[in-house]
Order: structure tokens, then sequence, then C-alpha cells
């Protein structure tokens, strides 16, 4: 990497000091990347752009909201009516947590196609596996700021999941309510603690960025970059890309927020919270829903809760579970089907998660989950040990170079 | 192929839980054709005042309009005058004043619809028990709201042979569990709308839930003006960035 000569007198003043601009230049101008990524590698920088969106959108809700529970369901339909463009402002919040999570799913089911969290990369899969967790309790507690009968449901039920824990259970419960049922003391912490883990996940998205500029990208053949011909700069082949997919983000969450603002939401969350009236069904935002079917699928509410923090924490296992020495789906093709029907299974779960507990779906939601974990725990080692990869191609520019009319069709 | 399937799958994972998310009680609701429907839709200016007319005729003397102020009638075409004299009609309760004590004075655009009862428990004691809800949020606080609203408003009928209802209910397909306290509010010339409409129960039940569509979503007629040109620049300027990325990369291949 040349290190350049600042021409600007004030750069050079301030970079001899500071080299903010020499590590820009470094990390993101030159950055070397490799030439090969498909458009599924634009899904980590866009959940960075939506987690900006969502600070900001979110300190100019907190202007206007009131964390108070006779005061937070009007304070909001205020922000809505009488504050100027405060429905836009609420409507991307809102919309973008699901968009966040849409990106940030998508760039999960990519790390495990791609096999993206393998050595030396785990820890960076880690470190993401940590920021989808604090994302959902930001998200969950987010949901219940409006003060609606979802939110004061959702909270409840999430928050008396505790109460499973042996001896202290009942206690912990109390202790996060701040009281005896979930009231004002909840709401405003739930208030302060989504305000405070946005930075936490920023923290923990420099870090995710840290540990991958250490090794840079992988990429969809799952080669390390050998040399300079199989590398280009990120600026200006990756800004353009990046750009060039956000724009389409923009047209997506943006026809949802103007034409479509409600379309992820409930109804009965613009009904204010009633604690004495209870909702036909309670569920959980979209996002939550695959975790809340594992949870119904165990009839031990323990076990349940256990089964449901297990099913996220077991991804940080993944890397170590996953014995096969080859990284890319592309060249592993029993491994590429069982990633299929994996994903299949997620979806079947959120199917199950948004409809009420009763008839086949008891069934189809155990047959689920047992999957779920099954495909962690014996299918990733199983498969990496017994299937036999196809070749894998010599450099990431052969690949390029011999495969041009399949990449494009790929991507 | 993958590219296929896996749209299909995101497909089916966004959509389907929306539909699915309540068991169909009752039969399914008629789709209306509204005039706020679609990307280009607004509402219905003469079908917001006669709703407003119906709501302050008929629903008002059970039900409130918290969110709703007389100003905001601004935004569906009311002249300043007109939304005077709507305040004007109502009693506001204010105060305290020098002597500390609360009066009473008529509306002021600034107020806000007066709720027809002082607390929840008046209005149960007025209503056999049942609280009647709030209005301002109707449309958006069911699926398919305004279709929800209308059905229900027209969907008073004979309880079936064998259907046990309880007493001071009626009968109504679309409320869940298909009994309701509220009466059949809407009667074949009711009142006299003041554009000369015939005020069928049909007619009374569209405009008002034109009317609770607009106090549900005031922002919805700038919300889709602005969708429109927002939507129309990204369309461009998305276009010109992919333009750029195939000649940025040309240079690679």
């Amino acid at each position: 990497m040349s290190k350049p000569t600042w021409t600007n007198p004030v750069v050079r003043w301030i970079d001899y000091r500071l080299p903010v601009f020499t590590f820009a230049n470094e990390q993101l101008i030159e950055y070397p990347t490799p030439k090969n990524l498909n458009y599924w590698w634009n899904f980590g920088s866009l959940a960075g752009i939506v987690l900006v969106i969502m600070i900001a959108t979110g300190i100019f809700l907190a202007m206007h909201y009131t964390p108070h529970v006779s005061l937070a369901f009007a304070s909001v339909e205020r922000i809505m009516r009488d504050v100027n463009y405060g429905w836009l402002i609420r409507y991307i919040h809102m919309n973008g947590a699901s968009f966040f999570f849409i990106c940030v799913y998508i760039h999960l089911f990519r790390g495990l196609y791609y096999g993206s969290y393998k050595s030396p990369r785990e820890l960076l899969w880690i470190i993401g596996v940590l920021i989808i967790l604090t994302m959902m309790a930001t998200a969950f507690m987010g949901y219940v700021l409006p003060w609606g009968q979802m939110s004061f449901w959702g909270a409840t039920v999430i928050t008396n999941l505790f109460s499973a824990i042996p001896v202290v259970g009942q206690s912990i419960v109390s202790w996060l309510w701040g009281g005896f049922s979930v009231d004002n003391p909840t709401l405003n912490r739930f208030f302060s603690l989504h305000y405070l883990l946005p930075f936490i996940i920023f923290a923990l998205v420099f870090l995710h960025l840290w540990a991958l500029h250490a090794h840079h990208s992988s990429n969809p053949v799952g080669i390390d970059m050998k040399g300079p011909q199989d590398s280009i700069p990120f600026h200006p082949y990756y800004t353009v890309k990046d750009a060039f997919g956000l724009g389409v983000l923009m047209l997506v969450l943006l026809g949802f927020v103007f034409f479509a603002p409600n379309f992820f939401g409930e109804p009965d969350n613009y009904i204010e919270a009633n604690p004495l009236v209870t909702p036909t069904h309670i569920v959980p935002e979209w996002y939550l829903l695959p975790f809340y079917a594992i949870l119904r699928a165990i009839p031990n509410k323990l076990l349940g809760v256990i089964a449901m923090f297990g099913s996220i924490l077991i991804l940080v296992l993944v890397p170590w579970l996953d014995t096969s020495r080859v990284r890319s789906a592309r060249f592993r093709p029993v491994y590429r089907v069982f990633f299929w029907v994996f994903l299949l299974d997620c979806i079947v779960l959120g199917y199950v998660g948004a409809n009420p507990p009763e008839g086949y779906f008891i069934t189809v939601g155990q047959l689920a989950t047992f999957w779920y974990f099954f495909h962690f725990v014996i299918v990733l080692p199983l498969v990496g040990w017994l299937e036999r990869p196809r070749p894998l191609p010599d450099s990431i520019s052969a690949s390029v170079m011999a495969g041009k009319g399949k990449e494009a069709g790929h991507a | 192929m993958h590219k296929a399937l896996l749209a299909a799958l995101l497909a089916v994972a966004f959509f389907v839980p929306q539909s699915s998310s309540r068991a169909a009680e009752g039969p399914a609701l008629p789709a209306q054709a509204w005039s706020f429907k679609g990307a280009f839709g607004t509402y219905d200016r003469a079908a917001v005042r006669r709703g407003l007319q119906v709501y302050r005729e008929v629903c008002a003397a059970c039900h409130s309009l918290n969110l709703v102020a007389f100003r905001h009638l601004g935004d569906v075409g009311f002249q300043e005058a007109e939304i005077k004299a709507v305040a004007e009609a109502y009693k506001v309760k204010d105060g305290p004043d020098d002597a500390g004590d609360m009066f009473e004075r008529a509306g002021r655009p600034s107020d806000y619809f007066p709720a027809p009862f002082a607390n929840t428990k008046a209005a149960r004691a007025s209503n056999g028990g049942a609280l009647p809800p709030d209005l301002s949020l109707m449309t958006k606080a069911r699926k398919q709201g305004p279709d929800y609203v209308y059905a229900l408003l027209t969907g008073f009928k004979a309880p079936p042979a064998g259907f046990s209802l309880m007493a001071g209910m009626n009968y109504n397909e679309h409320f869940p569990g298909r009994q309701i306290a509220m009466a059949p509010p809407l009667a074949e010339g009711a009142l006299t709308f003041a554009d000369g409409t015939q005020s069928s129960v049909s007619q009374m039940a569209r405009d008002v839930t034109t009317f609770l569509s607009w106090t549900a979503e005031p922002e919805m007629e700038a919300r889709k003006r602005l969708g429109v040109k927002v939507l129309l620049f990204l369309l461009v300027l998305t276009g010109l960035l992919y333009a750029l990325k195939r000649a940025i990369w040309q240079k690679l291949h």
C-alpha cells in the first residue's frame, strides 16, 4: 500500500498529528477487496447505513416522545399529527427497524452460504451474532415505547420468560419491571435502554469492521486473495456498487414508508395499552417470529426459554460445528441443499410463530424446531466430514476469468 | 434459478405472517372501493363533510374522538370560518379562571373534540357496562380497517336460529364473537345531509368511514404526494448510479 503524500498543507499538518486521512485512505479508498463479490455482499454496508438512519430518526423522535404510561401513546400520536414531518420520521423509524432486520438476516444467510465465518473470521462472525442479539433487545424495547396493546402485552410476555429461571426467576422479573407488573418504571427504563443500546450496536459494528479489515472480505469462491490480481481498491468499485445498492434499498424502504407504512405492524398497537384487556393473539414483530415459534414448540417453559436463546447463541459455535475446509457452498453440493432446507425451515418457523399454537401448527413448529437444531448440531459436522467438495479454482482471478457468464447470472 | 427460488422464499417470508396472524372470525370483509385507496388516493371531501355530520349527530353520542382538534379539519378543505362554526357548537370546559373556578366556554379551533363522557366509568355506566372505544384511530386499529368499520356498521342482522344472544347484545357477524353491545347506530333517514345526499344506511356508513379514515391517517394525502416525488427522484438517481457502476466496472473486464 503506497503511503500518500498530502499536498494540501492543512491536511498534511493534521495528518502528521492525527493520521485520519491516511487511515481513511487505507481503509476506505485503497482497501483491497476481492474483485468477485456479488450483490449479496451489499447487505453488510446497507445494514450499517440503516443503523445510522435509525439513530438519526430516533434522536428526533426522542425530542417529542414522552416516556410515561399515561402520555406515551398520545405523544406518539402528537408526533404523527402535529410535529412537522413527524409522521415521516416515525414511519422511517418503524419501517427502518424491519429493514434493518431484513438486511442483517440476508447478511447472516449470505455468511452461512459462503462460509464467511471460517478461520480466520470466527471473531468477526461472533461479533455479528452479538450485534443481532443486541438488535433484538433494542427492537423489542423500541416496540414497547408507543405503549399500544401489543407493546404492553408483548413486553409482559417476553419479560415473563425470565420467570422460568428456577428459584430467582420471579425476583428477576420484578427487578426487570421495577415493580410487580409492566408499568411506568418498565416504560422508563426501556426508553433509556432503547436510547443506549444503539450506541452499543454502533461500537460492536466498529469492532465487526475492525475484525473484517484485519483479514479482508471473504468472497463467493471462498479462497483467499493471493495477490494484487485478485483484488480491486474499495473506491471507486465498491463505493459505487454500495451506492447503487443503497438506491435500491431506499426505493423499497421508502416505498413502504410512503405507501404501506403499517404493513409490518400490528393494528392492535394503535389501541392504547390496557392492562385489563388481553389481545386475542399476542404476536411479536415479524423478525422475532421464528424464535417465538421455538419458544412455544417446547412444552416446558424453562426448556422453551433455553431453546429460544440457544437458537441464537448456537450461531456462535457455527465456525466449529462446520467441519468442512471449503468455505463456499458453491463447491459443496451436499451442504448447499441443506442450506436451502435450513432457510426454508426458518421461514416455516416464522409462519408458525405468527399463528396461534393450535392444531397442526404445534406439530409443524416442533418438527421445524427439531430441524433447526439438527441442522447445526448434526448436519453441519457430518456433511463437513462426509461431503466431497468440488475442486476449487486456483485463484479468485482465475475463477472470474473462467466463469464470466455464470458470475453475471449469479449476482 | 437460485435467484428465483430466493425471491419466492423471501416473498413467502414477508407476506405470509401478515395474512395469517389472525384466524378468520366471521365472514371475509368485502373490499370497498374507497376514494383514498391506491397510490394516488385522496379523501373524498364531500364524503368527509357528510361523515363529520354523521359522527356529530350519531356516533358522538357515545364515542370520543380524542386525538382530533377542530383546526385539523383545515387539512380536508374546511375554511377557517367553517372550523370556527363547528368549534363554537361545542361547550368546552376551561379554567381555572382568576377566581380559581372552572368555567365553560364556546369551543375554539385549537380545542379537541370534547368527549361525550367525563371518564371511562361514566361511559360504561351509560352503556350497559360496555365501553364505546375512541374512534380517532379506529380504521388503523383493525385489520382492513375501513372495510371493517363499513362492514360492522352495515352488518347488523337478526341472529341465526340457535344462536344464543346475551341480554342487551346485538348480532353482528363482523364483530369478534358476533355479538356487540352497540345497537345498530344507523337507520334509514336518521339525519338530513346538508348537501342533500340521500341518507341511506350504506351512504352514512361509507361517509363516516371516510371521515374516520381521515382522522386515523390525517397525513395520508401529504404522505402519498411526497412519496410519488421521492420515489421518482430515487428511481432516476438509482438508474444513474447503476449506469455509473457499469461504467466504472467496465474498466475491469
